[in-house]
């Protein structure tokens, strides 16, 4: 199996098909083995047991970034490699990330109302992730406001693309502004190792959550295949009946 | 008015034997095929009547040849081009629009183009006397009516001399008279060793091959 | 060189012809500053405090505003066609339409900053410290602007879609802007540091931002 070989979207259909449940089995396992874990983790000494939110704020966090590295791989492979499933793979990957950046920020919220006595804190990660979060809504934008799918995929590719060199410098920026305003009067998470005790459930949930990742991924690039041929078919139905 | 003659050749296109060959090209546009496996060659000194019904492809046809749009497959070269620059640097394209700033003068028009463009060029006054616009340089380009904008398009593939003209229905706002000073302008281009590829619906006032795309009408 | 500063030319004279849009750009930063106080209240103290934050946004806005239709003219009357065929390379010729744009609309904010600046009761030190920002600044803008002005061409629509892809992007030049301001105005911070990365963002655009805008272009001209 080679990748010009999955680079065919009847060959991914076949081929999802059959890797797609083991996937979804595989995820809820190692998803409610991490959330044992998780309950089964001691209270921190100073957070209590809000420390247990962390358990799903830094998964999802992670892979609201990780995301936008995957639509930024499908942005080249739209503009430079024209591959057939880059622009499905970019337009899946966008509702995804979203979500999980939308979740990172709720989770966030919850965790920083009994740390910090509020729900929202101008904090440089927090106003990052929001960012992050805005540029993800943009993109879905641009991604509904054209009916043709391959021209929205050049603009979408070359947006995510952009803003793949932009999201550093944005969190740079936010970093420095945050310096400037507020003078490290938020408390901050980490900085001392964790312990093993936190450290084993929170790589058991990173690793469910990217597979819930690849596998929502998966389902959601056979759905627009689907879509699109439904669309291709309506089309010639269309020219047929004009013809 | 009485179009003045181009005089002056400077021999730009006799040097070089200008091939225009397209093999196998498949267009396909928002996920819909619009032709598949086209091929055309076309020498020096001929050309091409792009035909076939609304829709066809004429329009994308040209724009494939100007670069404008990517053939899903297939491949168009101009042989005999100069470091095998691709074909769209050496033509003129004369779309559906005229391609001028109504807010500029007729002349300061053309000699954006003219200095834009570059290359081998003649001068823009004489290149407007010979569309039959050089009375009224000096009056902005929005004052024009709609076959005068077309003879100040055609006055930019006087002006810069490329090999190779892409014109897409270039007499359809054209009076009588406009269309007898195109069709000698298209004369005088193809005299010089230049290619032509038109689509069109009406005759052209010259002799031209015919390709038909789109099968029976 | 000549066909860049052609091109260059003749986008200057049809924004300052009639129905060019350079001086709509001022008269738009001028309404949003004016309008301001009315939001704030006129206490001249916290005008005086909120004054590069209330200009830089205005700027922002400004800018975005004019560059809408910095691609799309030229697409609609068929000259981009042209533009793209043509010998020149295309991010090059992006990038002089930038330069034209920024000279016939970014320019005369920076001119207009030192009467609004009176407007917002800063002195004549906090208005120049503005103004030397907006000018390093502003470039960043138009360019990080023009990958939006791309899109436009491709998706056939402006406007607010427009406003929601930039905007964010924009988010560093209006951090670095007003900070420099800021620092030159009330200290402690040295003014050096925010306004170097402004340019050094300026400087960056000048190569993403054409660079981009002619891919989009290449690929959205169907």
């Amino acid at each position: 199996m080679t990748l010009l070989d999955l680079a065919n979207p009847t060959r991914f259909l076949s081929l999802t098909a059959k890797v797609l449940p083991w996937l979804a089995a595989a995820t809820a396992i190692l998803l409610a083995v991490g959330l044992y874990q998780s309950a089964m983790a001691p209270d921190d000494y100073q957070q209590g047991a809000t420390v247990k939110i962390m358990f799903i704020h830094v998964p999802n966090a992670w892979l609201a970034m990780f995301v936008w590295g995957v639509m930024s791989l499908s942005a080249l492979g739209t503009l430079v490699w024209r591959h057939p499933l880059a622009d499905v793979s970019a337009k899946a990957a966008a509702p995804i990330g979203a979500a999980f950046t939308f979740l990172a920020l709720v989770t966030g919220s919850l965790w920083g109302r009994p740390m910090w006595g509020t729900y929202w804190e101008w904090d440089a990660r927090l106003t990052s992730v929001l960012i992050l979060f805005l540029m993800y809504l943009g993109l879905m934008a641009l991604w509904r406001a054209v009916e043709d799918p391959t021209r929205a995929a050049r603009a979408a590719a070359v947006l995510t693309l952009v803003g793949a060199v932009n999201l550093p410098i944005i969190k740079f920026s936010v970093d420095w502004w945050n310096t400037l305003h507020q003078p490290a009067s938020v408390m901050r998470m980490g900085g001392s190792t964790l312990d093993k005790a936190f450290l084993i459930p929170l790589l058991t949930m990173a690793v469910a959550f990217s597979l819930l990742f690849v596998t929502l991924h998966m389902a959601a690039m056979r759905n627009e295949i689907l879509r699109r041929r439904v669309r291709s078919l309506q089309m010639m139905q269309a020219g047929q009946q004009a013809a | 008015m009485q179009p003045a003659a181009i005089t002056e050749s400077r021999n730009v296109m006799e040097s070089a034997a200008f091939r225009l060959v397209g093999r196998a090209l498949t267009c396909i546009r928002g996920g819909r095929e619009i032709f598949a496996d086209l091929g055309f060659s076309l020498s020096a000194g001929e050309a091409l009547a792009v035909t076939g019904r609304n829709g066809a492809g004429k329009t994308s046809l040209l724009r494939l040849i100007g670069g404008l749009l990517k053939p899903a497959a297939g491949t168009i070269v101009l042989e005999g081009s100069p470091d095998e620059s691709p074909p769209a640097e050496q033509a003129h394209y004369l779309g559906h629009r005229d391609a001028l700033k109504p807010a500029l003068s007729v002349a300061e028009n053309l000699r954006f183009w003219h200095a834009f463009l570059g290359g081998e060029r003649d001068s823009p006054p004489a290149a407007l006397a010979a569309v039959g616009l050089d009375h009224i340089a000096h009056l902005p380009a929005g004052y024009l009516s709609a076959g005068q904008k077309r003879r100040l398009s055609m006055a930019r593939l006087v002006a810069v001399r490329r090999p190779l003209w892409l014109l897409d229905e270039p007499t359809s706002a054209l009076d009588t008279a406009g269309q007898a000073l195109f069709a000698t302008l298209m004369t005088d281009h193809l005299a010089k060793g230049g290619l032509i590829v038109a689509a069109t619906h009406a005759p052209l006032g010259i002799a031209t091959r015919e390709l038909r795309i789109g099968g029976a009408a | 060189m000549t066909a860049l500063a052609a091109l260059i030319r003749r986008d200057l004279r049809v924004a300052l012809r009639v129905g060019g849009g350079a001086l709509i750009g001022v008269l738009f930063f001028l309404t949003v500053v004016v309008l301001m106080p009315f939001a704030l209240g006129p206490d001249l103290a916290l005008l005086k405090r909120l004054g590069p934050a209330i200009l830089w946004l205005g700027a922002l806005l400004a800018s975005l505003l004019t560059l809408d239709r910095l691609f799309t003219a030229d697409h609609d009357d068929g000259s981009l066609d042209l533009i793209v065929m043509s010998r020149a390379p295309l991010e090059l010729a992006c990038a002089a339409k930038a330069v034209a744009h920024w000279l016939a609309a970014g320019v005369p904010l920076i001119v207009a900053t030192p009467v609004l600046g009176l407007l917002l009761n800063l002195d004549g030190q906090a208005t120049l410290a503005v103004a030397l920002t907006l000018l390093a600044g502003t470039p960043a803008l138009t360019f990080t602007g023009m990958i939006g002005a791309a899109l436009a061409v491709t998706l056939h629509r402006g406007g607010l879609l427009l406003a929601v892809l930039v905007l964010p992007l924009s988010i560093p030049v209006l951090i670095f802007g007003v900070a420099a301001s800021n620092a030159a105005i009330a200290g402690p911070d040295g003014f050096g540091a925010p306004f170097s990365i402004l340019c050094a963002l300026s400087l960056a655009g000048l190569v993403i931002g054409p660079v981009a805008a002619a891919a989009s272009l290449r690929h959205g001209l169907d």
